[in-house]
Order: structure tokens, then sequence, then C-alpha cells
């Protein structure tokens, strides 16, 4: 870190510098004095999460191409989900309904009109999540930042929170497996669910794998970020489109808002 | 005569232990990884004693602090255990930690704990943007990046 043209201001505080320096990590670029233009491996989370922020997504069916499969692969690829395989005794139709899926792709079509509406289903991360209210063992819970999601630790896999989803956004580990990613454990006799790219969440990454990949397909359809910041683009693009919670009727207040639908 | 025989014994005794202390001493420094933080140490992240005796309460109390509250980069990890314990065959594959000749697997078998964190958990390293440290360590060892999965999970990390 060099100070040279500094040298006619104030005198740098070099430890706060080195903290800023490492807390940034190896792939933050400064392009000013204290301005980090973009830190690819942000520091650790080392506080609770609090909610000050609430995450969650903006998805716009109309940018939603039919025959695109690029969040759900990302998905699959971030989350190791393309990591199970068959069990042999299962057949391909009955393992495509078991397998883990966080993403799925849905597709309505209004009889009357022939309109038809494609998007990507995960957990809607509800404000008030009936797979919470649900679990005998307090696994299934909500993160005070608004995540859904499961501690494996708790999970006895009942599966009362699949059956209370309205959106049959859970999944169930049927069979004992290997190779997981460090970033995420999976293991059989538990549920699980998006979580929103949790670990990115807790390293300061700015968005989640479904929205990158959205992103760079060039569709754009899915925006990530903080519900509860007026500033944030989800929050402006809710104001600006008009969008819609699924099963509203439910009164969950879900953190997935679609429009077009 | 007996009391020579005795003190022969007792010799011999010492020595066989000291030998025992040696090989000991090898074996362990089998599971850490050269060139990693572990290796630098004279202790993991708490004393010797005290991580052999209490590993398992500090990586319990850690979890729920990771997966409630979102804290992550804590002194107690088990990634943090992987990182530093796993050791590689002759092909630089990293082999599962909790296999029972290798670092978490072999105590546990002896001390007959039948336990289960690598039921879910990543007995490899896998991570490709792990810390720093690691991959310093990983590459002292000449092993690389480690785990195949890497390259094809852009994402992963525990991180």
């Amino acid at each position: 870190m060099k100070d040279e043209n500094r040298t006619n201001l104030e005198p740098v505080d070099r430890e706060r510098r080195t903290f800023i320096g490492a807390a940034a990590g190896v792939g933050a670029s400064m392009v000013a004095p204290g301005v980090i233009l973009h830190a690819v491996e942000a520091a650790p989370r080392a506080t609770s999460v609090s909610s000050d922020v609430r995450w969650g997504l903006a998805i716009d069916t109309a940018k939603c191409a039919e025959g695109c499969s690029a969040c759900i692969d990302a998905c699959d690829r971030e989350n190791g989900l393309d990591l199970q395989t068959k069990p042999k005794p299962l057949s391909e139709s009955k393992w495509d309904q078991q397998k883990a899926v966080w993403i799925r792709k849905v597709k309505l079509q209004d009889n009357q009109t022939g309109r038809i509406t494609n998007l990507p289903m995960m957990c809607q991360h509800c404000e008030d999540p009936p797979c919470v209210d649900v679990c005998p063992t307090g696994a299934s819970f909500k993160r005070a930042d608004g995540i859904v999601m499961v501690d494996r630790h708790l999970c006895i896999g009942c599966r009362y929170c699949m059956m209370a989803c309205p959106y049959k956004a859970r999944s169930f580990i049927h069979e004992a497996l290997e190779g997981q990613l460090t970033s995420v454990p999976r293991g059989k006799g538990c549920v699980e669910s998006c979580n929103l790219c949790v670990d990115r969440r807790d390293y300061g990454e700015e968005s989640t794998a479904c929205a990158d990949a959205c992103a760079a397909e060039g569709h754009n359809a899915i925006v990530f970020g903080d519900l509860k910041d007026p500033e944030s683009p989800i929050s402006q693009l809710l104001k600006a489109l008009p969008t819609r919670q699924i099963r509203e009727d439910l009164e969950l207040n879900t953190g997935v808002r679609y429009a077009g639908v | 005569m007996a009391k020579a025989a005795l003190k022969a014994s007792l010799f011999l005794g010492l020595m066989w232990a000291l030998v025992a202390q040696v090989v000991l001493a090898d074996e362990v420094k089998r599971y850490v990884v050269e060139g990693s933080r572990a290796a630098e140490l004279d202790a993991c992240v708490e004393p010797t004693e005290r991580m052999r005796r209490m590993h398992f309460e500090f990586i319990k109390h850690q979890r729920t602090l990771t997966v409630h509250e979102g804290i992550r980069g804590s002194k107690y990890s088990l990634a943090g255990c992987v990182d530093c314990h796993i050791s590689y065959n002759a092909e630089h594959e990293p082999q599962p930690i909790n296999r029972p000749d290798q670092f978490c697997g072999a105590c546990h078998a002896y001390a007959a704990v039948d336990l289960n964190c690598f039921d879910c958990h990543a007995s490899v390293p896998n991570r490709p943007e792990s810390s720093p440290e690691a991959r310093a360590a990983h590459a002292a060892a000449g092993v690389g990046q480690p785990g195949h999965l890497a390259h094809a999970h852009p994402g992963g990390g525990e991180r």
C-alpha cells in the first residue's frame, strides 16, 4: 500500500489501513484511498445477523425465457445438487421426483387466452413461514435477516415442513451420500431448500447464484437484494413494477415477489 | 541380582516409553498438513490437552452460532479441522478425514465414539476459494488445489 500521493494530507493511520486491506480480501482493488472498487472475497461475518435487512428476490416473469434453465443449473452447481446420484433400484422418473431441487421452473398457461408465463419457483422466504410453525424440533427456522432455512443438526426428517409449504419448495434427502461441498453440508434424513446462498450472505457477496446466472444470460429476470433498504435495486424495482406474492391469500408476506403473474 | 534385573527392566521400560513417544509424535505429525497454520503452532486453536477433551464442545457451540446467527470465520470450525489435519496419499489425493486410519477417524475408533459429522460435512477440503492459510498450506505440501470438485464448483466455500 503506497501513500506517496498522500504526503500533504493528514498522516495515515497505518494500523487501520492494514485492517481495511485485510478485511477487503485478496480480490479487492483500491481505486482511491479508502474506496474499494470490488471486494471479491469479503471478510467473513463476525457479528450476528440482524433484522435491519431482509433478503428477498424480485422476479420479472416477462423476462424469464422459456427453455432457459440457467438459474437452476447455477443453483445446482453452487449448492452441490448436481453431485446427487440416482440410487440403482430407482427408476429415472421416480428419481426426478425424489432428488433434491431448490429451484423449479414452472410454466403457467391461461387456458382461456393461451398466455404462457414462465417462472422460477423456490423457497419464498415467508415472513410467517408455515414450515417453521409446524417444525417439532426448531430445525426449520427463520434467520433474523429473513432467510428461512433448516438447521440440519436439529432436523429429524419428519417432513412436516414439506407438507406445510404451499410452494413445494422443500426436498428430502433419501439416501446417504458423499462428496459434499464444504459450503453446503448435506446428508440422509434431512430436509433442505433454497437458503438464498446463505454462505454468500455471510461472506458479504453481492448476489445469489441464480440471479448472477440470469444476469449472465442477459435476461435479468431475477434481482436479489435487501427489501428493507428503500434505495436498493430490488426495492426500486418493486416500487416500479406491479408485483405479487404467490398465494397472497395465505398472508405469509413472502420475500420473493413476482411481476407479470 | 534381583535388584540388577529390576534396574535393567526399568531402564528398558523407560527406553520403550521414550521410543513410543517418538513414534507417537511421528504418527501425529503425519496428520498435520505440512506448511499449514497447524504445523507452525505448538497447539491447535486451544492447548492440545483442551482440544482432545473439548473439541466437540467447541464446534457444537460454534455450529449454532454459524447456522443461526450467521457468524463465520470463528476460531473453531469443522472445516478448519479438515484443512489442517487432512492427509494425502502418494497421488496427492486427500484422504477422507473420518476414515479409521485418518486423523478424526483413528481417534474416534480408538475411543469407540461413533459420530456422524461427516455424514453431511465434507471430509476432504473441497472449497475452491479456501482460506489463505489453507491455500498456502496446500501449496507448501505440493498438493495444489485440493479435491477434483473444486474446479467443477466455482461457487463453493465454507466456508
